[in-house]
């Protein structure tokens, strides 16, 4: 940090270290040394751009998991796989509409003239409890999603990708890039260009007082829903790996990916359950989006935004190392929110926009291999 | 075309391709593409395709970061005519140099390492130059605005030489001006120049090597070659294309923005090779074109249009046909384009040329056979 720090800050700086060294006592030095960066309580702050960082990283994760997912069983580069993320996104938004099916009714309250009033269906229906419903689109929509996001897998890797097991890494990513402009094309033409807010469900709208939590003041809070998120990344991400540890179809699936060969000769039908895998990444992306709804409104091109970057986190976390995906998820979300505080933009200017890319050229100059990547993958 | 290559063929080639080049005005009459701004677009992103083909064609690597250069190209172009003068020969030589340069850089690191890794870190610094162009370095590139030229800007060289006259001054190849068939003519140079040089590298023994980094680079090494520098040169080499097609953006039409560098922009080059034919040396200019003629097209239809032209079908059935057909024109144009990729790279992975030399051997096959089936009764005699 003292080398990015500006000529007045080094001399403020320096006079601090001075007197804590005279008076030698540490702990006062930090608190000192973070309040001549900072200003105001920076544990508050640490705190909070770490969680921002933890359910951005989250949605990394969750992407960056399919993805090698799809490339460790497959070997197949998966261009499109953002555009799932997207249709999950837009599974919720789908399911919203659908609960929102409006009948015109008189509005009563209104007695100067004829007024009308949308009034939801299920409101019609079932009063209070429509409301509630429709209140709780986006829980419900999950409920939607796994299903027409393991028929939309399904169906994309018997369709498209099983013809591309064979053929040049270039020659997947140029198809499934050409999907995944299709998928977005399609969707946009649907939905429009604009994003659809999705709100989450009422009672998790404010946020959570988690400074009282931690001990570290009121004045800390967090929207409820971004905790929640991380929570539901957190448990999507122990499910896959649970799933792939201890289910008898997961440990041959694990058998295929370390050597396909002899999965094969001992009478498995290794694809079957490859492209099963396929339609789970499909999911678990799908799920993200899903989530992810209240958090960013949902636009047609919000699945390339989030590609790019998944695909940066798979390299750095190591082509085919399923925990290497989700701890660079992790990392790169919690690196990029530290770096769009204003205190280090003030210093570095642009660093958030960058930030994710640079560390992926220097991880792959200095450890091609990416953080956990195992040998002999991909290494070239 | 392909079936021998002599020299002779190759000046053959050349000149018919130097011709097709400088009459496309006559023969883009009939299709309606015979205008200046179009024919511009044609040469420019032929240009462009030329340029990346000689990597990814050559020697493999797919790179997913070109658009940065034709960024990079245009921007040091309308900063030449900001700073120095409206003549376009400074703007088209800097801009080819800057990108150089800067195609150096992100090839020395990118070049590292290879397939897919390759792919992705060429992709991570274009995003990263397009965010920045975006955000940081608003100050060179005007952020979202886009650079354009103003009439208060210095033009050191201009003044020297001329009255500033009223408003903003035209771009100009000493005196000729650059709308127009002007412009339309000085791109084509450019192309059947560019064209040539694409040529003599792929005949050349440094084309030869770069074809055998293709094939397999690991024999190369264990030959005790080392391929980087070869693969750099190529790197750079393409670069430089994509740099003199960005400058040939902004003297056509003298603004730049950051949307030019958007991946979405590599993306579409890289299909304009595919839909060639990638390796060839006609085919990327034949996807360019192909491909800017039918945005043009599609993109200008609109639902009126479409309703007259299906107007001959029953009332129902108009309207289903109609929407449809919505979908794949005007704003709709990425979808075709998108499932046009997919067609391609599924059905037709060597592009046009390889669809046209298909046809022939087919074609010829027959010819054979009915030759060969004539000529069976007078063997039975």
């Amino acid at each position: 940090m003292t080398v990015f720090a500006g000529s007045v800050k080094t001399d403020r700086l320096w006079g601090l270290i001075l007197s804590d060294v005279l008076t030698g006592s540490l702990g006062v030095f930090a608190a000192d040394l973070t309040n001549a960066f900072f200003g105001w309580s920076v544990m508050d702050t640490l705190a909070l751009q770490l969680l921002n960082g933890l359910d951005k990283g989250g949605a990394y994760a969750l992407i960056a998991l399919g993805l090698t997912l799809i490339f460790g069983t497959l070997g197949v580069v998966n261009f499109a796989h953002g555009a799932l993320f997207m249709l999950g996104a837009f599974c919720a938004v789908s399911v919203q509409k659908l609960l929102t099916i409006s009948v015109k009714v008189k509005d009563e309250s209104i007695t100067f003239f004829e007024a009308y009033k949308e009034v939801p269906y299920l409101e019609t229906w079932f009063g209070e409890t429509g409301t509630v419903i429709i209140d709780y689109s986006v829980p419900i929509s999950i409920l939607l999603a796994i299903p027409v996001m393991l028929v939309i897998g399904l169906a994309m890797e018997r369709g498209l990708i099983q013809r591309f097991y064979k053929r040049t890494h270039a020659e997947q990513i140029l198809v499934t890039f050409g999907l995944a402009i299709v998928i977005q094309e399609l969707v946009k033409a649907n939905f429009g260009a604009n994003p659809i807010p999705t709100p989450a469900p009422e009672i998790v709208a404010g946020s959570a007082s988690i400074g009282d939590w931690l001990g570290l003041g009121s004045a800390v809070v967090y929207p409820w829903w971004r905790l929640i998120y991380l929570a539901f990344a957190a448990v999507v991400i122990l499910g896959v790996f649970s799933f792939l540890q201890f289910t008898t179809f997961g440990m041959v699936v694990r058998a295929g990916m370390q050597d396909r060969e002899t999965v094969g000769l001992l009478g498995i039908d290794i694809q079957r359950r490859f492209s099963v895998v396929f339609g789970l990444a499909a999911v678990v992306a799908g799920l993200a989006g899903v989530m992810y709804t209240p958090i960013l409104p949902p636009d047609y091109h919000m699945g390339m935004d989030f590609l790019v970057l998944s695909f940066v986190v798979v390299v750095v976390g190591g082509m085919g190392s399923l925990g290497g995906a989700v701890a660079a998820g992790f990392l790169l979300g919690i690196l990029q929110s530290f770096a769009s505080m204003n205190e280090v933009k003030s210093i570095l200017p642009g660093i958030d926009q960058i930030i994710i890319y640079l560390v992926a050229v220097v991880i792959l100059l200095v450890r091609p291999r990416g953080l956990l990547g195992r040998k002999g993958v991909m290494e070239n | 075309m392909m079936s021998k290559i002599t020299p002779r063929n190759d000046n053959v080639m050349m000149g018919l391709f130097a011709v097709a080049v400088l009459t496309m005005p006559i023969w883009l009459m009939p299709i309606g593409a015979s205008y200046p701004d179009l024919m511009q677009k044609f040469a420019i992103f032929g240009i462009f395709a030329i340029g990346f083909n000689i990597l990814f064609g050559l020697t493999g690597y797919l790179s997913f970061g070109h658009a940065a250069f034709l960024g990079v190209g245009s921007y040091t172009a309308v900063w030449s005519f900001k700073l120095l003068s409206m003549n376009v020969l400074p703007a088209v030589v800097f801009a080819v140099l800057v990108a150089g340069a800067f195609s150096f850089l992100i090839g020395f690191i990118s070049l590292r390492r290879s397939g897919i890794y390759f792919s992705i870190l060429t992709l991570a610094f274009a995003q990263m130059s397009y965010n920045l162009a975006y955000s940081v370095l608003t100050p060179i590139t005007n952020g979202e605005t886009g650079l354009q030229l103003a009439k208060s800007d210095p033009r050191v060289v201009d003044a020297l030489f001329v009255e500033a006259g009223a408003g903003i001054p035209s771009t100009n190849f000493f005196g000729i001006a650059m709308s127009g068939y002007g412009g339309f003519y000085f791109c084509a140079i450019l192309l059947i120049v560019g064209f040539y040089l694409s040529l003599r590298i792929t005949r050349s023994p440094f084309g030869m090597m770069l074809k055998a980094i293709k094939s397999n680079q690991n024999r190369m090494s264990y030959t005790g070659l080392n391929t980087r520098p070869y693969a750099l040169t190529a790197f750079v080499i393409s670069g430089m294309y994509a740099g003199l097609a960005g400058s040939l953006l902004a003297v056509t039409d003298p603004l730049a923005g950051a949307e030019r560098m958007q991946w979405t922009a590599s993306g579409e080059v890289v299909l304009m090779t595919i839909l060639g034919g990638v390796g060839t040396l006609i085919g990327p200019v034949l996807g360019a074109g192909i491909i800017k003629y039918f945005e043009n097209i599609f993109s200008a239809f609109n639902e009126s249009i479409l309703t007259s032209i299906f107007s001959f079908l029953p009332d129902g059935l108009q309207d289903v046909v109609v929407s449809v057909v919505g979908l794949f024109v005007g704003e709709g144009w990425h979808l075709t384009l998108g499932l046009l990729f997919m067609i391609i790279v599924i059905y037709l992975p060597g592009g046009l040329v390889e669809g046209a030399q298909r046809i022939r051997t087919y074609a010829t096959k027959k010819r054979e056979k009915k030759s060969a089936a004539s000529h069976q009764p007078q063997i039975a005699e």
